[in-house]
């Protein structure tokens, strides 16, 4: 079965995926899977009725709002970097824990690189598919780079400001 | 001045362990060149025609002098003996071995100093007035609001991988000596009817291949809201700017394809629903507010007979304190200028030598307290009446003295194709042939305030846009030619420049420049500077003399 990196209490781990990640096109496959907005739009209902575990997965141009409704029923979304730099999956991110609660999993899949990390694991990311190649051990360390941070964000972490006040 | 606390040197620590973890990755190979290009562009580390070219944060453009001694002694170690200041702010070193880079970057966190966001796509260097805390035109100190965005900006979780780099200034004098309007947000501190300070928000400036003069979309927004609607105005270019070509990537471009209205309108939206988060607590703006208070100043009388004698004594300070002094906002102190803009030198160099004069003046003389102006220059913001005389002659003595701030011979140029891979033409020596043409002083100051700008390349970095004189070097079938502009202004009378005619080759373009000003000052009224004169009379007769000489 293929691995991942979860986040979990803090800290990389590498699990198995029990997902499959259908492409658009492709044929249906039992078990848990990950589909395009689009197919979650129009199968979405008739998977979920089979009992099963649905993610969908959204490029970096489709935003969170889409998937507002819908999520409570979502176990993951995963947010595509087509590219390293394209940072629109941060935002989806964020807003997905902060502004809409989700608490599945926001899992990062294309061009993803353990230079990323610190920044994904802040807003929000929790599971990993890196491209280049990161074992959890380095994963883990480059998330944990920074003693402090200088913002609130989506993984709750206390800001600069909040630690001066002790 | 702000210093740097137990989590900001920790934080910096961090990174600049980070960054030497990359290069040895780069080092052994582990890494190609592509891989590690968007790496070390994240630390400032460009690679330029001949080597490498680190690019130092200067944040809001102060410095105290054990930073100034430190970049000096940089330069003296690493490079080849000076550094160049940039229309960021920040310090450039041309010559630098990759190798070293780690060493230097953890040189420079041991002053407090980084190379941070000085390049890529994120939120870069803030700036803020160079005269801060020293002028009194000010409402309020910028440093304040500089030093909070450049800790919130700092690895921003969700604001470092943009559509294209993004720059903040922050000002609170109506005089405008940061370019606000040039800027992806200016923010200028205002006072509401009932006292209660708040900022213009000007969304939507830059230069570039496409320039444009900032909207302003907010007219007031009260100062404790200013990092939700910071993120507000992020959040919605993050989402919505250009990824599909860089050069429509700025947030200019998004801002003038939706219209200043409904840009504002989705900013606003956004906003209501992120609500206060993400503000500082007062609590944390109180304490950077204090690292601002005002130095003891001691209580002077406004005229200094030092200095009033040294000055008839000596008519080369008179010219200096003529052109290089500005209004304290405490009596018997100035603000002194230091030009980095020697006649016949390049603009913004300053050896190391140099450094370590302004350093110690600053220590001596200076309440420890030196700026970096975007137009590349330095100040001492604090220095005593009784003092310039002799702060005068120890600037002269290594050649930082020279009498030209804001006029002529006080260039902006761009590295240009001496140095940058990017550029299409030379630009220091276009500046250095100018300013050989106004050496003698009693004329350059008969001309009066003339900005002129010079660009290597399309990419703007000498600001051509916004000189009342800009020019823009380009490539003709492997020629250089330079394409004039008339009318622009950075300042609070923002405005982009129109093109004079056709391109000059790079042997005419002084002498246009000198034709430009004859026509200036045969056509000026009363009290006009070159930029008024131009917005009156337009482009005709600069153009019919320029093209009458060329022919």
């Amino acid at each position: 079965m293929p691995t991942y990196i979860k986040w979990r209490d803090g800290r990389a781990t590498l699990v198995e995926d029990v997902f499959t990640n259908i492409a658009d096109g492709a044929g249906m496959t039992p078990g848990e899977v990950i589909v395009s907005l689009g197919r979650f739009q129009t199968e979405g209902e008739a998977l979920l009725a089979e009992g099963r575990k649905v993610g969908v997965r959204l490029t970096s141009a489709e935003e969170a709002e889409a998937l507002a409704y819908d999520l409570p029923r979502i176990a993951v979304v995963a947010l595509e970097l087509p590219k390293f730099g394209d940072g629109r999956a941060y935002t989806n991110a964020r807003l997905l824990r902060e502004r809409f609660g989700f608490t599945g999993e926001i899992r990062a899949v294309g061009d993803v690189l353990r230079e990323q990390a610190v920044f994904m694991v802040r807003c929000g990311f929790d599971a990993f598919e890196p491209a280049d190649g990161s074992t959890s051990e380095q994963w883990d360390a480059a998330a944990h780079r920074f003693r402090h941070v200088y913002q609130r964000s989506a993984d709750g972490r206390t800001p600069a400001f909040a630690e001066r006040q002790g | 001045m702000y210093r740097y606390d137990v989590l900001d040197k920790e934080f910096l620590a961090d990174r600049s362990a980070e960054f030497r973890e990359q290069v040895g990755r780069r080092l052994s190979g582990e890494l190609t060149e592509d891989q590690f290009k968007p790496l070390r562009l994240r630390n400032g580390l460009y690679l330029q025609l001949h080597a490498y070219m680190l690019r130092i944060a200067i944040p809001y453009g102060s410095l105290n002098p054990t930073q100034l001694r430190k970049l000096a002694w940089i330069g003296r170690s690493y490079d080849k003996g000076y550094g160049h200041f940039t229309t960021r702010t920040n310090l450039q070193f041309h010559w630098i071995k990759l190798a070293d880079a780690p060493d230097i970057l953890d040189h420079l966190a041991s002053v407090d100093m980084h190379a941070l966001q000085t390049s890529g796509n994120c939120i870069r260097n803030v700036s803020a007035d160079p005269y801060a805390g020293a002028t009194a035109e000010e409402i309020d100190d910028p440093r304040v609001w500089a030093e909070a965005i450049r800790q919130w900006s700092s690895v921003h979780p969700e604001f470092s991988y943009l559509p294209r780099k993004f720059k903040i200034a922050v000002t609170a004098a109506p005089k405008d000596r940061t370019a606000a309007k040039t800027h992806d947000i200016g923010l200028h501190l205002k006072r509401a009817r009932d006292g209660a300070l708040g900022f213009e928000v000007m969304t939507g400036g830059g230069l570039g291949r496409l320039p444009h003069i900032a909207p302003t979309i907010r007219e007031f927004l009260p100062v404790q809201r200013l990092f939700s609607y910071l993120e507000a105005i992020l959040r919605t270019y993050n989402r919505h700017g250009r990824r599909d070509n860089i050069h429509k990537a700025r947030i200019k471009i998004l801002v003038a394809a939706l219209g200043r209205e409904e840009f504002a309108r989705q900013v606003e939206a956004e906003w209501e629903k992120i609500g206060p988060g993400p503000d500082l607590p007062d609590t944390e703006l109180a304490r950077i507010r204090a690292a601002f208070a005002p130095t003891a100043f001691e209580t002077l009388p406004s005229r200094s007979e030092v200095f009033d004698a040294a000055k008839a004594a000596n008519p080369a300070l008179a010219r200096f304190a003529r052109n290089n002094l500005k209004p304290h906002k405490v009596s018997g102190y100035s603000i002194v200028e230091i030009s980095l803009k020697a006649i016949g030198e390049t603009p913004g160099d300053a050896t190391s030598d140099q450094m370590e004069v302004v350093a110690d003046l600053a220590e001596r003389f200076g309440q420890n307290d030196i700026r970096v102006t975007h137009e590349q220059n330095l100040v001492l913001p604090h220095v005593k009446l009784d003092d310039v005389p002799a702060v005068w002659e120890a600037l002269a003595a290594v050649g930082l003295a020279t009498p030209n701030m804001n006029l002529v011979s006080d260039i902006i140029a761009c590295p240009g194709l001496d140095y940058c891979a990017l550029a299409n033409a030379r630009a220091i020596s276009v500046a250095q042939n100018i300013a050989l043409k106004f050496t003698d002083q009693d004329r350059a100051e008969k001309i009066g305030e003339l900005k002129v700008k010079i660009s290597g390349c399309i990419n703007a970095c000498g600001h051509h846009h916004v000189g009342h004189i800009g020019i823009l070097g380009v490539d003709k079938k492997g020629e250089e030619f330079y394409q004039l502009t008339l009318g622009g202004s950075g300042a609070e009378d923002a405005a982009v420049g129109s093109a004079l005619g056709p391109a000059l080759p790079y042997d005419k373009v002084a002498d246009a420049v000198d034709t430009l000003v004859e026509v200036y000052l045969r056509e000026r009224a009363e009290g006009e500077r070159f930029l008024d004169t131009f917005r009156r009379t337009g482009v005709a007769p600069f153009k019919e003399a320029v093209y009458a000489d060329v022919h």
